[in-house]
Parts: C-alpha cells; sequence; structure tokens
C-alpha cells in the first residue's frame, strides 16, 4: 500500500509546476476580475513568450552544468543592434546601407550567437568558470548596447516605405488572436525538445551534466557541444532582444535588465537541476508561465513591486525545496524497485 | 607456447614506452606485447606505472618517447575517439558512467543508432542493450536510472558498454573485478573467454593473483615503471609473480587464533537486526552477533548479501530497521548518524571516492575533517594542535607523504586508503567499521592496510571489517560472520575458518545453487 502512496506521490509531484499553475491561473481570476480577459491573457503571453524562449537556452547550457548569466544583457544589445539598424542603417566606407527586416532579424541573431560563441570559447579554451565567463560577457554586451546611442533609446523603430526596411513590429503583433512572440515560442520549444530528447546531440548535452570526463572518455566532443549550447542561448536571447524591441516599437539599451534571472527561475521552476544532468523543455515552458502569470497577476491585484519580489523569490526557493523532496522520494523508490529486483537476481 | 605461436600473433606491439610527469618518471623504456585472441595480464604495485601504460594504448595519454605498432603498422593515437577507430576499447578502473542517464543512454553514448541518420533509434538501443545484458547474463532493466544502480551493477554496465563496441580488437580491463561479487565474476570470466574465442585480445589488470592464475595466458610485470618479467602463466607459480612485483617474498602476516574470546567483555551486541524490502522479503533477516572488546569480527558475503546493510544499519542511516543494538550492556537506540558518531562509531566507506574523501582538500584536511571539533579554541581552528595531530596519525600508520599540504589525489590508491582510515581513528572512535578497507590497493600496501588494523585490535579497539576477498579475510578476522541473501548462515572461529567453509555458507542462503555450490568450493581450493 506504501508503494502506491508513493507512486501517487510521484505523480502529484511531478506535475507539481503544473498544478502551481492552475492554482495560481484560479486564485487570480477571482482576485482580479481583469485577469481572465483576453487582454490581460495575451499580455501574460506576450511576457511568457520572453522568459520562455530566453528559458530553453538557459536549461540547455544548466543542462551541462553551465550557467548563461549574459542572456539579459544580449537582448538590450540584440535590441540595439536591430533599432540602429532600422533607424541609422550601417555606416560603412562612406555609404549607409540599409537592411530589409528578416535580414536585420539574421544579422541580429549572428550577433547573439557570436557573444554566445565567446562565452563558449572563454569556457572551453581558457577554461574559465561558466559563472565568471558569462558575467563578464554580461558587462561587456551592456556596455555596447549603452555604447551604441550613448544610452539613449532608439524610438520609433517602424522603418521607412523608402529604404525598404518596413515591418519590424510585426514581431510584436498578433496573427489570428495570437501574439507572433508566442508562436514563435512554440515553435523553438517543440524543436529544441526535439532535439534534446532525440538527438545525439541531446544525450551529449545530458552526459555532460551527468559526468564531464566520462562523457569526454566516451568520445562525446564535449568542448564542441558546448560551443553549441552557449551559441544557442545567445541565439535565443537575440530573438527575444528582437521581439521586445518589436512590441515597444523602440530599442532601450537597458533593456532585459536581470532577465538572465527570469531564465533560470524558469529552468529551475521547470525541474532543471542546477548541477546539471537533469532537465526537460517542457518543465522551463510551464515554469516561465508560472513567473509570468505570478508576475502579471500580482500587477493586476496591484500588489506593491516590492511585494512582487518577495514573492517571487519564495516561490522559487520552494520550487528547489519541493525538486529536492521529489529527489530523495525517487531515491527511495528506485531502492525499492531495486531490491524488489535483488529478490529475482 | 611462444615459439609455437610465433610473432605474427602480437597484434599491439608497445615498443620503449617513456612516460614523464613533472618530478616523476612512470614509464621506463617499458616494452609490451598484446598476444591475439590472449588474456594478457598487466601486474604490479599500484604506482608501478600499469593504469599510464593503458592510458596510452588507449589513447587516453600520449607517451613522452618510444612507438605503438599494431597490426606491424606504426600508429598514435591523440584520443580515446581515435583508439577506439583502430578497435581499442577500455574499461575504467574509476566508473566512468553518467548517473543521470539509463543503462542504454550509457551503453550507447557517443556511439548511437540513428533513423535517419538524425533521431536516436531508442527500441534499438533499448533491444541491443537488453540483448548485451543477456549476454552478461545480467538483467538489468536497460531504461532504469544508472544512478540507482549498486556498483557492480554499474561495472557490468561498463563492460556492457565495450561489448556493443563494433570492430572490437582489443579490450582494456583495468581492475574489472574489483566491485563484483565470485558469481559476477564467473560470468565475466565466461565472457572473457569468449571474446578471446572470437579472436578479440584483452589485457587485463587486476590486484587478485588468484583470478590472474586463472584467467591468464600471458604476464607482464611491472615495478616503479620498469618492466621486470614478461612469461606464460602456465610455467609461473603466485609466490614468484609475488616475488617479482614486491622484489621479495611477501604474504599476510599469519593471524594468531590462540586467544580466548570468551573471557574478553563485550563490546556490541546485535539481537535480531531485520531490515524489510519493500514488496516483501528482507534485506536483513534477524541477523545476530557480538562483537568482543579488541577483536576484529569479519563479515563475509556475495554481493547484495546484506553486507554493507549492516553498517547502515549501526550508523543509523536505516531508521526502518527493527532489532536490538546493545552497547557495553545497554540497549541504544539507533536514529542517526550524528548519534552514532557520538556514541563512538567511525565507518570507513566501501567506495573510497565517493564517500571517504573530498578530493579538493589536502592531506591534512581529509585526515582532520571529522575531528577538527577537537580543536577548536574559541571560535579559531588551532592549527598548530590540528597538524600535530595530523603528524602523529602520518606517523602512526605510516601514511608515506612528503608534506601533509599536498592535495589528497597526489596519493596512491593504498595511501588514500590509510588517510580514510586515520580519518575514522582520529575521531578516537570506541569501535570501528571498515567496509572493504582493501579494495583497488596493491599488496603491499593491502598488508599495510591489515598491518594497522591488527595494531589497533591489538590496543583492544573492537573493529567489524568487511571483505569479498576470501584470503584476505581469512587472514584478518578472529572470527567471521557469513552472509547469504539477508541470512547469517553461519560463525566460524579458529580452525573453522576455511575457505571452503565460507564459500559454502555464503551459497547457503540461496536456493537451487547445489551445483554451483560444488564449481565454486572447487576451485578456490586451488
Amino acid at each position: 500500500m506504501k508503494f502506491n502512496k508513493n507512486a501517487l506521490m510521484m505523480t502529484l509531484l511531478k506535475s507539481r509546476t503544473f498544478i502551481v499553475l492552475i492554482i495560481l491561473v484560479v486564485f487570480f481570476s477571482f482576485a482580479s476580475p481583469t485577469f481572465l480577459t483576453s487582454k490581460s491573457l495575451l499580455l501574460i503571453a506576450k511576457h511568457v513568450a520572453l522568459y520562455g524562449i530566453l528559458g530553453i537556452g538557459m536549461t540547455y547550457v544548466i543542462i551541462t552544468g553551465g550557467i548563461d548569466l549574459s542572456v539579459g544583457a544580449v537582448v538590450g544589445l540584440s535590441g540595439m543592434i536591430a533599432g540602429g539598424l532600422i533607424n541609422e542603417g550601417l555606416q560603412m566606407f562612406g555609404y549607409t546601407l540599409y537592411f530589409s527586416v528578416p535580414m536585420i532579424a539574421l544579422i541580429t541573431i549572428i550577433c547573439g550567437a557570436a557573444v554566445g560563441v565567446v562565452n563558449g570559447f572563454l569556457i572551453t579554451r581558457f577554461n574559465v568558470a561558466p559563472f565568471i565567463a558569462t558575467l563578464g560577457m554580461m558587462y561587456v554586451a551592456r556596455g555596447f548596447a549603452m555604447l551604441r546611442s550613448n544610452g539613449a533609446t532608439f524610438s520609433n523603430i517602424v522603418g521607412k516605405e523608402a529604404l525598404g526596411n518596413t515591418g519590424f513590429e510585426l514581431f510584436g503583433r498578433d496573427i489570428w488572436g495570437i501574439p507572433v512572440g508566442a508562436i514563435i515560442l512554440a515553435v523553438i520549444a517543440v524543436g529544441a525538445s526535439v532535439v534534446l530528447k532525440k538527438t545525439p546531440f541531446g544525450w551529449h548535452v545530458f552526459s555532460i551534466g551527468g559526468n564531464e570526463r566520462a562523457a569526454k572518455l566516451s568520445g562525446v566532443k564535449v568542448n564542441q557541444v558546448k560551443l553549441m549550447v552557449y551559441l544557442f542561448s545567445g541565439a535565443c536571447s537575440a530573438i527575444v532582444g528582437i521581439i521586445t524591441a518589436s512590441q515597444l516599437v523602440a530599442s532601450h539599451p537597458a533593456s532585459g535588465e536581470s532577465w538572465e534571472m527570469n531564465a533560470i527561475a524558469a529552468a529551475v521552476l521547470g525541474g532543471t537541476s542546477m548541477a546539471g544532468g537533469i532537465g526537460t523543455i517542457g518543465g522551463t515552458i510551464v515554469g516561465a508561465f508560472v513567473i509570468g502569470v505570478i508576475n502579471d497577476g500580482m500587477v493586476m491585484c496591484g500588489v506593491s513591486e516590492f511585494w512582487q519580489m518577495v514573492i517571487k523569490g519564495l516561490v522559487i526557493v520552494l520550487a528547489v525545496i519541493i525538486d529536492q523532496f521529489q529527489r530523495n522520494l525517487q531515491a527511495k523508490m528506485a531502492l525499492q524497485a531495486r531490491s524488489k529486483d535483488a529478490v529475482v537476481h | 607456447m611462444e615459439n609455437r605461436d610465433g610473432a605474427n600473433d602480437i597484434c599491439l606491439h608497445a615498443q620503449n614506452i617513456d612516460k614523464l610527469y613533472p618530478g616523476t618518471k612512470a614509464l621506463d623504456q617499458v616494452s609490451f606485447d598484446v598476444h591475439t585472441g590472449k588474456v594478457n595480464v598487466l601486474i604490479g604495485e599500484n604506482g608501478a606505472g600499469k593504469s599510464t601504460l593503458m592510458k596510452i594504448i588507449a589513447g587516453i595519454e600520449q607517451p613522452t618517447a618510444g612507438e605503438l605498432f599494431l597490426d606491424g603498422r606504426q600508429v598514435s593515437f591523440r584520443s580515446t575517439v581515435e583508439a577506439r577507430r583502430y578497435g581499442i576499447g577500455i574499461i575504467h578502473q574509476e566508473l566512468s558512467l553518467f548517473p543521470n542517464l539509463n543503462v542504454y543512454q550509457n551503453i550507447f553514448m557517443a556511439n548511437e543508432k540513428t533513423k535517419n541518420g538524425c533521431f536516436l533509434d531508442n527500441k534499438k538501443h533499448y533491444a541491443l542493450a537488453h540483448e548485451v545484458l543477456e549476454r552478461l547474463e545480467y538483467p538489468i532493466k536497460p531504461d532504469t536510472l544508472v544512478g540507482n544502480l549498486r556498483v557492480g551493477q554499474q561495472q557490468m554496465i561498463e563492460i556492457a558498454r565495450n561489448l556493443i563496441q563494433e570492430g572490437l580488437k582489443i579490450l582494456i580491463m583495468d581492475e574489472p573485478t574489483s566491485s563484483l561479487s565470485e558469481m559476477e565474476v564467473e560470468v565475466l570470466f565466461k565472457i572473457m573467454r569468449e571474446l578471446t574465442a572470437a579472436g578479440i585480445s584483452i589485457v587485463y589488470i587486476s590486484h587478485r593473483l588468484e583470478e590472474i592464475m586463472r584467467i591468464g595466458d600471458y604476464i607482464t610485470i611491472l615495478r616503479d615503471g620498469k618492466l621486470v618479467a614478461k612469461a606464460s602463466v602456465c610455467g609461473i607459480d603466485l609466490p614468484w609473480i609475488v616475488r617479482q612485483m614486491t622484489g621479495e617474498g611477501k604474504s599476510y602476516p599469519k593471524k594468531d587464533h590462540s586467544v580466548d574470546w570468551a573471557g574478553q567483555e563485550t563490546v556490541l551486541e546485535v539481537k535480531d537486526l531485520t531490515l524489510p524490502k519493500s514488496g516483501g522479503g528482507y534485506l536483513l533477516d534477524h541477523v545476530s552477533f557480538d562483537l568482543k572488546k579488541g577483536e576484529i569480527l569479519g563479515i563475509y558475503g556475495l554481493l547484495g548479501a546484506g553486507r554493507t546493510e549492516i553498517f547502515e544499519c549501526i550508523m543509523g542511516l536505516r531508521p526502518e530497521h527493527t532489532g536490538t543494538i546493545v552497547m557495553n550492556g545497554q540497549e541504544i537506540p539507533v536514529k542517526s548518524l550524528s548519534e552514532q558518531i557520538g556514541r563512538g562509531f567511525a565507518w570507513v566507506p566501501e567506495d573510497r571516492q565517493r564517500e571517504g574523501l573530498v578530493q579538493t582538500l589536502s592531506i591534512g584536511k581529509n585526515i582532520s575533517l571529522s575531528s577538527l571539533k577537537q580543536y577548536v579554541r574559541g571560535i579559531f581552528l588551532n592549527e598548530r594542535m590540528e597538524g600535530k595531530s595530523i603528524d602523529q596519525m602520518i606517523r602512526e600508520i605510516h601514511i608515506k607523504v612528503a608534506d601533509k599540504s599536498l592535495p589528497i589525489l597526489s596519493l596512491s590508491g593504498g595511501n588514500q586508503q590509510k588517510v580514510v582510515i586515520a580519518k575514522g581513528i582520529l575521531t578516537s572512535p570506541k569501535i570501528l567499521l571498515l567496509d572493504e578497507p582493501s579494495r583497488g590497493i596493491d599488496i603491499g600496501a593491502k598488508t599495510e592496510v591489515f598491518d594497522i588494523i591488527n595494531q589497533y585490535a591489538a590496543q583492544g579497539l573492537p573493529l567489524i571489517v568487511i571483505s569479498s576477498e576470501l584470503n584476505e579475510i581469512i587472514a584478518i578476522a578472529d572470527r567471521i560472520v557469513v552472509l547469504s541473501n539477508g541470512i547469517k548462515t553461519a560463525e566460524f572461529t579458529g580452525d573453522e575458518i576455511t575457505e571452503d567453509n565460507l564459500v559454502l555458507a555464503s551459497y547457503k542462503g540461496h536456493h537451487g545453487h547445489n551445483s554451483k555450490e560444488k564449481e565454486f568450493s572447487g576451485h578456490e581450493i586451488q
């Protein structure tokens, strides 16, 4: 009987973030009459898209046993790159080049990925601890974002018909009532989840977090995999930078500040282990929803900004405690299963 | 033997290999041959250079000088991947598995089968893993999480991993049996014979000399990084090997069985210790024993017999156990580890690397770790007092170390084990529990560890020693309790302690093993 109780407990624990999400939605829909309106749900979806995409890149990084603190700064930097290219173009050899919006998006993503590559190089080539390497790049990226305009905002980044660079605000709009950001999130989430679960690359990501030395000895190209993972995180940040600039129709060099924490929180709430080796994309998405609902729900209820911080912090710590509890229970159940096997053996 | 086969049957030849590390010469002009389809044994004490030589052959390390020839052609490997491409596989001494992944993921790591060259074919992984585990007679479900397996089971996964490698020509096994039970060793030997019959060459490193005599074809002995002897196994005997390894005749000290234990005071009494297993049955089934002052009590049994569980119960790690534990005539409620340490129990765990040492700390800090409280004055650590105790400990149990502030990993396995024992002894325990104290260390160091155990027993410290090596437990213990399948099947003292008796008793708790019993006792006698 005890076994059954454990099994039920386990199912509840495994879906705990989801349960928390449902509880939060129910709570806020009673607490604030505006919460369950399509307008506020759209707003939440827009925010969730941002944390979710950052969280996906972060999940990959954390599974390898690393961390990427530069994502928030890269959001700011890539917003500035995209906004600058639209409003001012690229000055080269005395000419000013203007690009079409798809080209701008591509360039921005490449720049974000490049920051990730630098992170990856620092970590794999020079053995800098991920925390330090990405902390350094966080300042560098934020600094460049400020330098781009001397701290000023690029406003009204809609482009000019004559220059052929209109349409940037599309990334912040809705299609068939769904925010484009959320659609991009869904596409990236499905792709990232498939790669993580169904391809050798995904296994290798998990193997590095589980036992890096063993991975190396097994023939996993550890450095290459790590480089790819940081590159991916950088690219995700750039995508978020584009979406958020597009949503605001302006790029502000300070945007994305401390978003790395939201990304980490989304991953951890979703069951990713900070020690590496464990995590899922689906979990991170649910985690991002929890963060989004808490943030916006509390705003709609009129909770003060300072109390919001306290509550968010407590939710994250609580999530990790429950996570540990689940792991202990899992180990206990495995032990029980193992002793059963031992009889057979 | 050798002239019959000629030179063609050497598939890998290492010529005059040198390997320099800063300050030491790990290998000095060593030449080594791997005979095709044979078990090539490599032995030597720890630090003799066996593992270094194997790492060079497997591409993990590169030689400072010297050449490798594979099938007559010169080769050099810059990585394990490259060596593997030539058909060289290695099973590492320290487990190198992924605890966060399942069995088949571990087996096929970096060797994945895919559909359309892109997506993992997990059905195939599952089926192939199942097949190879069947072949190993080890029915673990392929989707079990490896972190939840026992050390012995994990070792089997490590072996399975190499067996699925295509084009395997040479398999290097660095102490594969150190954590296996006798039964698992038998299966492993069967597999090894199958492999050699299929033309695969095996390089085998082991500290268990009896095994080498049974399974080996050719033997190469290293001492201090130099090649000392090479021979065909059929022409030599055990004492010869030991002489070559140590440079002198060495054997375990004989145990004096003349003490009258009945007259000694009883320190610990364990009555009806029972540890239930979920889903029915017991990990420990009403096990009772006692321990006298200054006595060395041995616990022998196969893997899964419940040896380690006894220590776990005594140390308070298994609060679900039942039964009574009486210490110095007083019944004690065993609830938590810290309480038990407070009562004077010290425990030297089985897995030295994972549970015994803090790899990032120095030798000295590892020794004083459990007894730091004694050296606190006010709020500060009195380093002079701490250092004095550490130095005394190092002297007392002869840890070979130039400087106690060196990293722990700079020591050989044997000296690391002594550090773990020193840590336990420094807490001035009333009872010392040692789980496999001689696992994975060389003969010289084993003898020294046994000397230490005897030395403290002579001072009146009661000890319980778990060992899965017959000759060792016979040499060290005054009395031996044999467990089988969670049941205490026998207790031997004095002249009753023989290999035959122990082996027979260790199979009693299993049903339907009669034929095996005969087979086992047969070759244990030698």
